[in-house]
């Protein structure tokens, strides 16, 4: 018997097919099929975002979305962003404006991050604030991971105008 | 030189590219089994059935354990051995763990243990204050009590006299990264264990009596957790121990990471008090003497409670001069989670104490609270406050620190306060935060809003640093200098996102002159420092820093001796220079190894001066004392209970800070922590004493949208007078206690409301708020 499904997906640009549970949690399937440990697990419940990855353009809580649902689906997790070799721009910026303290929010912080810009390139500090709500860090008081974001921001949009 | 610059945390990149590992990162083993304990689902009561037979017939189970199954010690309490494993006949709490799945996933051993047919003759669990103080379920044997001069006689001939009480609430940790652990088994019965622990030291001790082995046949490792708060001080022992001795009887690797519901039902959190005054003062606000009662509830072990308790009690003067007081606590044995360490690790309840009192007297004697504070405060050092900070401007004759305080300058405890710096560090704020002017405008925009009200508060922390059990502080460091010039670095001390590491890093490489790139930074390890203290009291810089400057010192004495040949020798830039020369590290380094000098050393660090008596409460139970102090403003909606903080603003002294970025870090996540503390996070109990708020969806714990719209934050350039490490002090936990201002002030808006003293208890939910408001308006 075999309860199984066939599942595909593209993950960082890679694709990847394999038989799964449908219920399997996406999460489970990105750490423990795929080591893709990135995205963590926080509170299995989606409120905290440490497991945040993009799926099709949208920003998703992998704990609490199963695979079965992500069939056939394009996600990029902070592995898709850039590497330590080859950082993006919020990356960097959360790194030198010291947006991270023990770290564990940060891959869902800066992966929630990337699409908040997408959708809203010049935010103020209030829509940053309310654009990360759904986010939870225990550590910095936010007040840094505000200011990496706009950091960001402005150099997303200075090189985008010197592109122009 | 590496030290005092603001430099990124050293797993930066680590962490923004989702790299750096956790414990559920680590890659294992072939054949890893993992484990779920089976809880109590009953608060207090016998055991008289546990039929597991479904729990080991389910998918994936290898075995399944209980107490009788476990072949040494059922322990891991950090303290008085009361804290089985597995629970032993009785149970305790709702949670307990009772038995332990081992299967092949953490799904399979989570699913497991809900197959169990437990049976308990309940007992009726005691849950309230009033339960436990009417059956006498007292830790220690009973109330402790610390008086210095008379109280009661100057309470009784005071002016004027308040008394009150108010409950606080204690606080869910929530780390991010929930407990892990990760057994290895090796070879002839020795084990290594990953943990995600603020203390590899207990956590090597607690494995090793389960196994059954000396200490030396344990080896811990933790290279970072994902935020820890106190939380990881002892709660991951009961992790460490199931991993290890289910990776001993099945010899296969084990591990274990609680779910967050299980871990907010299982592990304890910060403990609640209930604190009563009665306090006899002057008419212009100066206290006489006071008398504290602090009721608080440890939960159903000891853990940490007695310390914890005692922190309370050491911080009931916080910045005032109490010219007498009695401090009396009760530390009650109650059927729930065993209250723990928790970033303040009782202080924060404590300052709340007297804060709370100070707010009660300026509410009695219509005066501002600002002024009552500054009339309490401690005397400063003379002159060394002025030279420290400097404001530019005299302090105002009415608060003059050198006219108003004829007693001598000692804590309630007996220790004289040398270094107090809020004086003037409140003359600074106020101006900064311009206090005055937004006080005055927020009465009068007050006037003209029936619905929406504003408050502001200011208040001061002064919090003692050491741990109070005096031989804990101790550190150890071990440093080698390889032939090349790299260095690789090791201390007692463990990283939760603190920046521990780094500033240690920029210490030795400050000794060597060297850039930090050349110092690797390594897992806290059992087999590398050993009897190491919890990273815990703030003192992970202070006492870590000193053990490795230690350690650089003597390999840099050994290479300076060798080169100089009695030329001094300075290590700065890279470079090491003596006489004429002037050679890199590298090649220094080279050199000495050629010539067979060694180039490893050990560094340990005792924090000397210390003289504590618990019994008596008496003593100096600290090194010194870092300051604060915080302005905020909130609005509260009077018909909902609703509010916002809509402005902080916050001075704090780390000393000459080792580096500036990562304790304005530790500064603003402390004050926001702090402000959920007494705002949002609420702790619920029901009568069958289960946790209700055992996630994320229940308990709020603050968003970035409740983050203060502005948030101005300094540091005090400032210099510790006592010899610590580059002269900085601790930051860990004293910025905790900024978020006090954020209750006061939800109270202070209250107050807009009526004239009546508004009453609060914390958190100062929107419940509280609006039942607050609905009573002063009566």
């Amino acid at each position: 018997m075999s309860n199984k499904m066939h599942i595909k997906l593209n993950v960082n640009g890679e694709g990847h097919e394999f038989l799964a549970e449908p219920r399997e949690l996406l999460i489970y399937t990105l750490r423990e099929r795929l080591n893709i440990t990135g995205p963590h697990i926080g509170c299995e419940t989606s409120h905290c975002g440490a497991c945040t990855v993009t799926i099709n353009g949208k920003s998703v809580k992998a704990c609490t979305m199963f695979v079965a649902q992500a069939d056939g689906a394009d996600i990029t997790t902070i592995e898709g962003l850039g590497g330590p070799d080859n950082m993006h721009v919020l990356q960097e910026a959360f790194r030198e404006h010291h947006g991270l303290q023990c770290g564990y929010c940060t891959p869902g912080m800066i992966t929630r991050a990337s699409k908040l810009l997408e959708e809203n390139p010049n935010p103020t500090e209030e829509e940053v604030r309310f654009g990360m709500a759904g986010n939870i860090c225990r550590c910095t008081g936010y007040q840094n991971i505000v200011k990496s974001i706009l950091a960001a921001a402005s150099e997303l949009n200075a090189a985008k105008e010197a592109a122009e | 030189m590496t030290v005092r610059q603001p430099l990124p945390h050293d797993s930066g990149p680590l962490h923004v590219t989702g790299s750096a590992r956790y414990i559920d990162d680590i890659p294992t083993p072939r054949d890893c089994l993992h484990i779920a304990f089976g809880q109590s689902p009953k608060a207090r009561g016998t055991i008289t059935s546990l039929d597991l037979s479904a729990v080991k017939s389910a998918t994936g189970v290898v075995t399944v354990l209980t107490a009788d199954d476990l072949p040494f010690s059922n322990d891991v309490s950090p303290s008085i051995h009361d804290e089985p494993l597995l629970a032993v006949g009785q149970v305790h709490y709702v949670g307990q763990p009772i038995f332990m799945v081992v299967a092949d996933s953490h799904l399979n051993a989570r699913k497991a243990a809900r197959l169990a047919k437990i049976e308990i003759a309940e007992e009726k669990p005691i849950l309230s204050v009033e339960d436990a103080m009417a059956a006498g379920s007292f830790f220690e044997g009973g109330p402790r009590t610390w008086s210095k001069g008379d109280a009661k006689a100057a309470i009784e001939n005071a002016p004027r006299r308040l008394t009150g009480q108010f409950d606080m609430g204690g606080q869910e940790h929530f780390y991010l990264e929930g407990q892990a652990a990760l057994a290895l088994p090796q070879d002839n019965g020795d084990m290594v264990v990953h943990s995600s622990t603020q203390h590899p030291t207990e956590i090597q001790h607690k494995v090793a009596d389960a196994l059954g082995v000396p200490m030396h046949a344990v080896r811990v490792e933790c290279r970072r957790m994902g935020g820890g708060f106190g939380g990881k001080e002892s709660q991951g022992n009961a992790l460490a121990v199931a991993t290890a001795v289910a990776a001993r009887l099945s010899g296969r690797a084990c591990k274990m990471r609680y779910d967050r519901d299980d871990d907010m039902v299982i592990t304890g959190k910060r403990h609640d008090f209930r604190i009563g005054y009665e306090v006899g003062f002057d008419d212009k606000g100066r206290i006489k003497g006071i008398a504290f009662t602090q009721i608080t509830r440890g939960g159903w072990a000891q853990d940490l409670t007695g310390p914890v308790a005692d922190r309370a009690m050491l911080h009931s003067d916080n910045a005032y001069l109490l010219p007498h007081a009695t401090i009396t606590s009760y530390r009650l044995k109650t059927n729930m989670q065993s209250a723990t360490a928790f970033r303040g690790f009782g202080g924060p309840q404590g300052v709340l104490g007297i804060e709370r009192v100070m707010d009660h007297i300026a509410h009695d004697l219509d005066m501002d609270p600002v002024d009552v504070r500054r009339l309490n405060y401690y005397a400063p050092a003379k002159g060394a406050e002025a030279k420290a900070i400097g404001t530019g401007k005299p302090f105002g004759a009415e608060f003059s620190p050198e006219t108003h305080r004829p007693e001598p300058n000692t804590t309630p405890y007996g220790m004289e306060v040398k270094d107090f710096l809020l004086h003037s560090m409140t003359e600074r704020l106020l101006e900064t935060s311009d206090y005055k002017n937004r006080k005055a405008q927020i009465a009068a925009w007050n006037a003209n809003s029936p619905i929406l009200k504003r408050g502001i508060a200011f208040s001061p922390v002064k919090f003692g640093i050491s741990f109070t059990l005096t031989h804990l502080n101790q550190a150890g460091a071990l440093v080698h200098v390889y032939q090349d010039g790299s260095i690789m670095l090791n201390h007692g001390g463990t990283e939760m996102g603190q920046g521990l590491f780094q500033k240690i890093a920029q210490v030795a490489a400050a000794r060597f002159g060297v850039s930090t790139e050349t110092v690797k930074i390594t897992a806290t390890d059992t087999a590398k420092v050993p009897n190491t203290s919890a990273t815990a009291a703030s003192s992970g810089s202070d006492l870590n820093g000193m053990a490795v400057l230690a350690a650089c010192d003597a390999i840099r004495t050994r290479m300076a001796e060798f080169l100089g040949q009695g030329a001094s020798v300075t290590f700065a830039d890279g470079m090491v220079t003596w006489g004429g020369h002037s050679i890199t590290f590298a090649e220094a380094a080279m050199r000495c190894y050629q010539a067979r000098v060694g180039l490893s050393a050990t560094g340990f660090y005792k924090t000397p001066d210390l003289s504590w008596d618990r019994e008596a409460g008496k003593g100096r139970p600290f090194f010194y004392f870092a300051h604060g102090a915080s302005v905020t403003e909130v609005v509260i909606d009077t018909l909902t209970g609703e509010n916002r903080i809509l402005r902080a603003d916050v001075l704090h002294d780390v000393g000459a800070s080792l580096n500036p970025a990562l304790d304005k870090g530790q500064v603003e996540g402390g004050y926001v922590q702090g402000a959920g503390w007494l705002t949002t996070e609420e702790l619920v109990w029901d009568d069958h004493g289960r946790l209700r708020t055992h996630a994320p969806s229940t308990y709020k714990i603050p968003a970035c949208s409740d983050r203060p719209p502005v948030f101005n934050v300094d540091l005090v350039d400032g210099e510790n007078p006592e010899a610590t490490i580059y002269r900085s002090k601790a930051v860990g936990e004293p910025p905790f206690m900024l978020g006090i201002s954020a209750f006061l002030a939800l109270s202070d808006a209250v107050a807009a409301c009526g004239d009546r003293y508004p009453d609060l208890d914390a958190p100062a939910t929107p419940e509280r708020i609006l039942m607050a408001v609905k009573r002063v308006q009566a």
